[in-house]
């Protein structure tokens, strides 16, 4: 329906969303800028400190190092699947994806267990060898890179995949017709038709990389990227360094999506036709060479979770120079859930995501309703506002929102919230409206206006057509939107290390705490405690977006 | 008959584009008005403005003489069948019906009576308890009509109500809908761009090319005497001859043939003659009136057949005639039927 209405709502939310995305961000450059003083020596001394640029470089550096590394990952990876039937296809396929769902920091523990100096693999060398001392370090920007390579070439593997399965067979088809080989068909016909997909893989891929966190901050050693340097910065308490620094890295995210944004319009290939996809390749001889390899890959994606489980079964002080933990027990868990200190971040990580999601779910929604139904000048910036915490790094917001909140000046619309209570749901909150935001933008899109129209030719009211008709249209939408946002709060790490207090402190600060005081056993049983939530909640995702 | 529903000067605009241009028209209580034009001719923005999902720039819609141009749809009590039915697929057939009751307050006992009694007026008794999604096409164009009706709207709105179903189910469906429609007795506005459609359904039409009321009728008024040359070409099969208005339709180089004149025709002037198949037929011998050609084409339709003629004076004309009259390539003599509709003439079109 396009009936204008006149009113404040679309005005008022556009304010409330500024106020929550925009300004901190505004501040934050302004604080850059030595507000109120307005000064670029913030910026002169960024720029003198050979640090500063080394980090930046390596920002730069280490997320198109990840975009290749995981595109030659993930890219073969779902030729194999998509195109090839072999035994255990189906489940070894999900399997692969597997690590989209873990939180970072979950990954970057179960890697230090497994591949770290004291990890399983490097003892067993150790051991074998008869080595003095751990064969490797794993630290400095390969440690990163292999971590990063491990979690994100899930992007290019789904991605593939997705554009793979909507390929038209008689497009391959034609090409044969015409004499075209296997090999040809994939290099002129596939791949081209893929651009879309494969520059959708590496912007995600980019992004993700730039706004790591965990990986650098615990493997990274004296090796800083721009986001463990912000966090650095913050910490030795220069915050004019730490604004410039946060301004730096926005820039870098804003002008690698705009490239790559660039890169996906021109290369966008639309199909002519709509055709069935391929059908699969029966392997007959490489049929159990296949599906051996598949189950190999499969133990060695999974061993990490594996090894976190087993560590989490270590009990304190058991397990010190032997190859395998001599003592093993379920204790770790019983102290979680029986010392109140132990118990306090569970609560507060369920609590603190579950506030944060609920809020981000009726912002996105509606923002949507304002923005997709009842067309305005508003509804640009209503999208822009839910949209842009996706393209900044989390340590970006996590920065933008202490500076902006550490201040009492009611008449700017800033209140002290950095050490209440409040200020780490906000922080999971701005970071989840992209998620619950494209969510409801996607489902009111879908959705048939018609239907809305029908009810309120029915006599039904606006807000008994949104109760009866809008949000139970959209609700599988919403709530895969919720269960990815609930995740990515349960398990963020870079927002939480800036921004938590000792009272407010979710799990991923305790397992660094445990970590720092070598409580290893306590630390993987908070991971696996992580690990189980975040896969009820990506079941959760997957059975709602399948529906 | 005083008009029940009054569209007033309706205006909208999109942008720069004018999409309804000055359109009054006015329908009686329990009167079908069809509302017929190819696409982009506004005939769904008319029914959208009326329904209330769009406000117009300029004019009034009045209901009994109540204004209702700034009322939202929800308090304009109007019925609508979509295009697409817009079924509540989460709701099944009988919640459907019963939507509009409880969004009036209905109790629910009356409601279930109400739902009952519409499902069996759109021949679904039983149906209560069915998804929407598993009943057939034709199921659900009557189920949307039940849910239209239910609430005892004042006027029922139809948007293109029959171009989902296929041809056979189409013609049964269009009479069990008028017969529907009739029972209840509702003033209805329904929107096609299928004349035949129009014609069976329809008491009155009204013909709307670029957002203009082209001519308001009963479909033997437009059929017969079309008021523009647009309703001659679009309302049933006609050809256009280049003609001079002077004593009648002259051919250059051929005969005159008697024909009505349409508003603003000079004597003397270039003009187009627009004439129906059923207006001519083949004389057995050259007359003064007959105008010479060629067979170049035969469409048999049962009784009668299409004859495409060209001729050297007047480019190519349709004559409808036995279907034993004629066969391709042979000579034939054009002459206007003693008993058909008049030809028409209007001012030349660049």
């Amino acid at each position: 329906m396009t009936r204008p209405r006149g009113g404040l709502t679309a005005p008022l939310l556009t304010l409330v969303l500024f106020w929550l995305v925009g300004y901190p961000l505004v501040l934050t450059l302004a604080e850059a800028l030595g507000a109120p003083h307005w000064t670029l020596s913030h910026v002169a001394e960024f720029a003198r400190r050979p640090a500063e640029w080394q980090a930046l470089w390596a920002s730069l550096w280490i997320s198109l190092a990840t975009v290749a590394l995981a595109g030659a990952i993930g890219v073969p990876l779902a030729f194999i699947f998509e195109r090839n039937e072999f035994p255990g296809r189906g489940l070894l396929g999900a399997l692969v994806a597997l690590p989209v769902a873990l939180p970072p920091l979950i990954g970057v523990l179960a890697f230090l267990f497994l591949y770290g100096e004291s990890g399983f693999v490097s003892r067993g060398v150790q051991t074998l060898f008869g080595l003095g001392e751990a064969p490797w370090r794993l630290s400095g920007p390969g440690a990163i890179l292999f971590v990063h390579a491990y979690s994100m070439y899930v992007y290019f593997y789904l991605f593939t995949r997705a554009g793979l399965a909507r390929a038209d067979a008689s497009l391959l088809e034609a090409a044969a017709g015409l004499g075209a080989s296997r090999s040809h068909a994939t290099r002129r016909i596939t791949l081209p038709l893929l651009a879309p997909a494969l520059a959708g893989a590496a912007l995600l891929t980019f992004m993700t990389s730039l706004a790591s966190f965990s990986a650098p901050y615990i493997f990274g050693g004296s090796f800083r990227v721009m986001t463990t340097q912000i966090v650095a910065s913050k910490l030795n308490g220069d915050s004019p360094l730490a604004m410039v620094e946060t301004v730096a890295l926005a820039l870098i995210g804003f002008a690698g999506l705009w490239l790559l944004r660039r890169a996906e319009r021109r290369r966008e290939v639309t199909g002519g036709t709509r055709g069935v996809a391929p059908r699969r390749r029966q392997l007959a001889r490489g049929k159990w060479a296949a599906t051996a390899a598949g189950w190999a890959l499969a133990i060695l994606l999974l061993l990490p979770h594996a090894t976190l489980v087993l560590v989490s079964l270590v009990p304190r002080n058991t397990w010190t120079t032997e190859a395998l933990p001599p003592v093993l027990s379920l204790g770790n868990y019983r102290a979680l859930f029986s010392e109140a200190e132990r118990l306090r971040p569970i609560v507060n990580s369920l609590w603190m995501a579950s506030a944060a999601t609920a809020l981000a779910i009726l912002l996105g929604f509606a923002a949507a309703s304002l923005a997709v139904r009842r067309r305005s000048r508003w509804s640009g910036p209503l999208e822009t506002l839910i949209a842009a915490p996706w393209a900044l790094p989390g340590t970006v917001f996590a920065i933008a929102l202490a500076a902006a909140f550490s201040v009492h000046a009611p008449w700017a619309g800033r209140f002290v919230l950095v050490g209440t209570l409040a200020i780490l749901p906000l922080g999971y909150l701005v970071r989840s409206l992209p998620l619950t935001g494209r969510a409801a933008f996607a489902g009111l899109r879908q959705m048939d206006p018609a239907l809305e129209e029908a009810a309120a030719s029915l006599g039904a009211s606006r807000a008994r057509r949104v109760r009866r008709i809008v949000l139970p249209q959209i609700r599988p939408a919403l709530v895969a939107g919720a269960s990815l946002a609930f995740l990515a709060a349960l398990g963020d790490f870079v927002v939480s290390i800036v921004l938590y207090t000792y009272d407010t402190r979710p799990i991923s600060i305790e397992i660094l705490s445990s970590l720092r005081i070598q409580e290893i056993g306590a630390a993987a049983a908070y991971g696996v405690l992580l690990t189980a939530l975040s896969a009820g909640a990506f079941l959760i995702w997957g059975r709602r977006t399948e529906a | 008959m005083s008009d029940f529903l009054r569209l007033d000067s309706l205006e909208k605009r999109f942008g720069e584009l004018s999409v309804t241009r000055r359109v009054t028209i006015g329908a009686g209580k329990g009167e079908i008005v069809a509302l017929l034009g190819p696409s982009g001719s506004g005939k769904t923005t008319i029914l959208r403005l009326v329904a209330g999902f769009e406000t117009p720039d300029a004019g009034r819609i009045l209901v009994e003489g109540e204004d209702v141009t700034a009322l939202p749809p929800e308090r304009r009590r109007f019925g609508m069948v979509f295009q697409h039915y817009a079924l509540f697929p989460h709701m099944t057939v009988g919640e459907n019906v019963a939507f509009g009751l409880a969004a009036g307050g209905a109790a629910a006992a009356d409601a279930r009576g109400r739902v009952t009694e519409m499902l069996a007026l759109a021949g679904l008794t039983g149906f209560e308890d069915r998804r929407v999604t598993a009943i057939s096409g034709g199921q659900q164009q009557r189920v949307a009509l039940a849910r239209a009706l239910a609430p005892n709207p004042r006027v029922l709105l139809l948007d293109e109500p029959l171009s989902n179903l296929d041809p056979t189910l189409r013609e049964r469906t269009r009479r069990e809908l008028k017969r529907a429609i009739r029972k209840v007795g509702i003033t209805t506005l329904f929107v096609t761009h299928e004349q035949e459609e129009a014609f069976e359904l329809g008491d009155r039409v009204a013909v709307l090319n670029q957002g203009r009321l082209e001519q308001l009728g009963t479909p033997e008024e437009l059929f017969e005497r079309p008021a523009t040359r647009f309703v001659a070409t679009f309302v049933g099969r006609s050809s256009v001859l280049p003609v001079v208005w002077k004593g009648g339709a002259r051919i250059p180089g051929g005969p005159v043939w008697p024909a009505e004149a349409g508003a603003g025709l000079a004597e003397g002037s270039e003009a187009d003659l627009v004439v129906r198949p059923e207006s001519l037929v083949f004389a057995s011998q050259p007359t003064a009136q007959a105008l010479e050609g060629t067979v170049v084409e035969r469409r048999y339709a049962g009784r009668a057949a299409y004859f495409l003629v060209a001729t050297a004076a007047a480019g190519e004309l349709e004559v409808l005639a036995p279907p034993d009259a004629a066969r391709e390539g042979d000579r034939v003599h054009v002459v206007p039927a003693p008993d058909g509709p008049t030809p028409r003439v209007f001012p030349r079109q660049p």
